[in-house]
């Protein structure tokens, strides 16, 4: 059977999974809506995260991305996994015992103010649109390059899907979706790992093979190897980095910090029974995304050897067949600027005859360790189920922002339990039509703004959360001088690098060499230190809201 | 002992622990994986240079059993102080 028919198949039996899933877990009350009635195992809730985290960009550019950037890749590895132990140690369990549905929720009633609850939705609702955009787009994507229609039926498409199980079932159907979704990913995602690993190296442990001998009888390590042949062709070494320390171990922290503040993350921990299964779900999901994260480098590394031995200096005349492919889709260029019939692929510019796009390194890989096509069938439903399993997530946040701490807690508080579960209904199905309208136009900023979504989680919404925790005496005018301050110069510095200058976005103009993916840090820093120091200056927080803190601080009251 | 008393031995063990394993936290991801993995990478397991080890795969087991030791020390807090939920 041809690759289309193989996707066709494999794409159609997941969507209707999806779509089962939906009418089986309609929900019926606003509990059931905005956390799944509270009831959703640990283990199915790991999984759920794990599928909720795990983007379009996870899955199709990460090992790319790792592929061309080498050690300096690890900060994405680091910065999205590290996160998991400060949710696990500072945040999941406190935010399970305080029971409510959503961030606004907490920030608001632990600062008793409107003001404050305010800046957090308006957080939430910037950070989860900003995010979304890049789902649906990558919905389109893939839609258009497995299956041959335009980007705009893939997204259409995606959008119906979302809708039909986001608008029914709310976090109820979500949650059970993104089960279903993350093992399809992850089956996705190892095949073909797997395949490629005994290709290069005869081990079919990725993680093991990626530190094993290549299998070509020169008894080289890969690793070894693939350093030579960086630096043969002018890059860097693969296993050394060419950013600087400082910038490593800030970017590196504000994906860590910035990790630990996404609402549509924080949120599924809402929906577990007890406080220890806070905890427990933690674990689970962050094993279920090191599954693929220590198996995405290990991907880039094969893929880069298989890459430069396949493509550098051989003729053009000869190139296998799936450079062809992928140079009708665009995404490998090739130029033959001496004329001399061959691919010369180097660092230097001008010399370099080769352009290859990062996300192929996932998915050509099929081809380049010539497997079957139904595993090519496999990928597009993987990509598909990362994409939508995170914008149906980040769709929820939106909504529940709209309806429960927007309207409900707000504006109008004598909203009734069925109006606000109309409110939304009608809020998701909203979100998905601008993020379908973003899908389709895609702003050209979007790439731009996701170092944004990090950089505001990092610096307003997580300080804000761990300091309403851990230290009792922060009161309501602390944590909105450090909100207001960390948020206003973390949008400062990347909207002057990215908009305003972009000429003057090098390390030379970067304050003491941290770009503008790495400032979240120092907006989180300048958050909790002027919260601390306006917090001992101002008055103490209402005896009822000390006594929240403690309430939170143990799961039952001895 | 009073209650007061009990839950704040409890609040103060639960930061000791927090201490202790975001220290190893910092350590491994700040020091091994970034600031110190050049020297590291004079050390070589199999093929892997240590520093490099940490930053692309050790760093993210290390994070799991740090997870999986805090449920297990909470936990064992919990039934100690009698304050785990029904």
């Amino acid at each position: 059977m041809s690759i289309e028919i193989w996707t066709y198949i494999l794409v159609g039996l997941s969507f209707a999974v999806y779509i089962g899933i939906a009418i089986w877990s309609r929900a019926a009350s606003t509990k059931e809506f905005y956390v799944a009635g509270g009831g959703v195992s640990p283990f199915a809730n790991g999984m759920a995260t794990a599928a909720d985290w795990m983007s379009a960009a996870s899955f199709i550019s990460m090992a790319g991305l790792i592929s061309f950037m080498g050690y300096d890749g690890s900060v994405y590895l680091m910065g999205w996994t590290g996160g998991y132990v400060l949710l696990a140690l500072l945040l999941a369990p406190y935010l399970r015992k305080f029971g409510k549905f959503t961030i606004p929720d907490f920030i608001g009633d632990r600062y008793y103010s409107q003001a404050a609850r305010m800046l957090a939705v308006f957080a939430a609702i910037f950070i989860s649109f900003t995010y979304v955009a890049g789902q649906m787009r990558g919905v389109g994507i893939v839609f258009s390059r497995f299956l041959n229609v335009d980007i705009e039926i893939g997204v259409i498409f995606g959008m119906i899907i979302v809708f039909f199980y986001a608008v029914l079932g709310g976090m109820k159907g979500i949650t059970y979706t993104q089960v279903a979704q993350y093992v399809i990913l992850i089956f996705a995602y190892l095949v073909p790992a797997i395949f490629i690993s005994i290709m290069v190296t005869n081990n079919p442990i990725p993680q093991l093979g990626f530190g094993s001998q290549v299998n070509d009888g020169s008894g080289m390590y890969l690793l070894d190897k693939l350093d030579g042949l960086n630096t043969a062709l002018g890059f860097a070494p693969y296993t050394s980095g060419t950013k600087k320390t400082i910038d490593v171990f800030f970017i590196t922290a504000a994906l860590m910090l910035g990790t630990a503040g996404l609402p549509h993350v924080i949120v599924r921990f809402f929906t577990v029974p007890k406080v220890k299964d806070a905890r427990m779900s933690v674990f689970w999901a962050l094993l279920f995304i090191a599954i693929l994260y220590t198996t995405a480098p290990a991907v880039a590394a094969f893929a880069r050897t298989n890459l430069i031995q396949t493509v550098s200096e051989k003729p053009y005349a000869e190139a296998p067949v799936w450079v062809k492919n992928w140079e009708k889709t665009g995404l490998i260029k090739f130029e033959d600027k001496n004329k001399d019939g061959n691919m010369q692929y180097v660092k230097d510019k001008a010399a370099n005859e080769l352009t290859i796009d990062r996300d192929i390194m996932v998915l050509a890989n099929p081809e380049i360790a010539k497997l079957p096509n139904w595993v090519v069938g496999l990928i597009a439903a993987g990509a598909l189920a990362a994409a939508l399993s995170t914008a149906a997530g980040l769709l929820l946040t939106v909504s529940t922002s709209i309806s429960h701490d927007l309207l409900k807690k707000n504006l109008k508080r004598d909203l009734s339990e069925k109006g606000e579960l109309l409110a939304a209904r009608v809020a998701a199905g909203g979100a998905v039509l601008v993020a379908g309208y973003f899908g389709i136009n895609p702003p050209g900023f979007v790439a731009e703004v996701v170092a944004f979504a990090f950089g505001l989680a990092a610096s307003s919404i997580f300080p804000a959360i761990v300091m309403g925790i851990f230290d009792k005496r922060m009161n309501k005018e602390g944590a909105i001088a450090g909100m207001v301050t960390g948020l206003t110069f973390t949008t400062a510095y990347i909207v002057y690098f990215k908009f305003v200058n972009p000429d003057f976005n090098t390390v030379d103009h970067w304050w003491f060499g941290i770009s503008p993916e790495g400032i979240g840090t120092g907006g989180a820093i300048i958050n909790a230190v002027l919260s601390f120091a306006v917090s001992r200056v101002t008055p103490k927080p209402p005896a009822e809201v000390e006594a929240m803190v403690d309430d939170i601080r143990v799961p039952r009251k001895a | 002992m009073s209650n007061d008393k009990q839950t704040n031995l409890y609040w103060k063990k639960n930061i000791l622990y927090l201490a202790v394993l975001l220290g190893v936290w910092f350590i491994v991801s700040y020091g091994f994986s970034i600031v110190f993995a050049n020297s590291l990478n004079s050390v070589k397991i199999g093929g892997f240079k240590l520093g490099f080890w940490f930053a692309q795969q050790g760093s993210i087991y290390v994070y799991l059993v740090l997870i999986a030791v805090y449920v297990f020390l909470m936990n064992r807090l919990d039934k100690e102080f009698d304050v785990e939920e029904k």
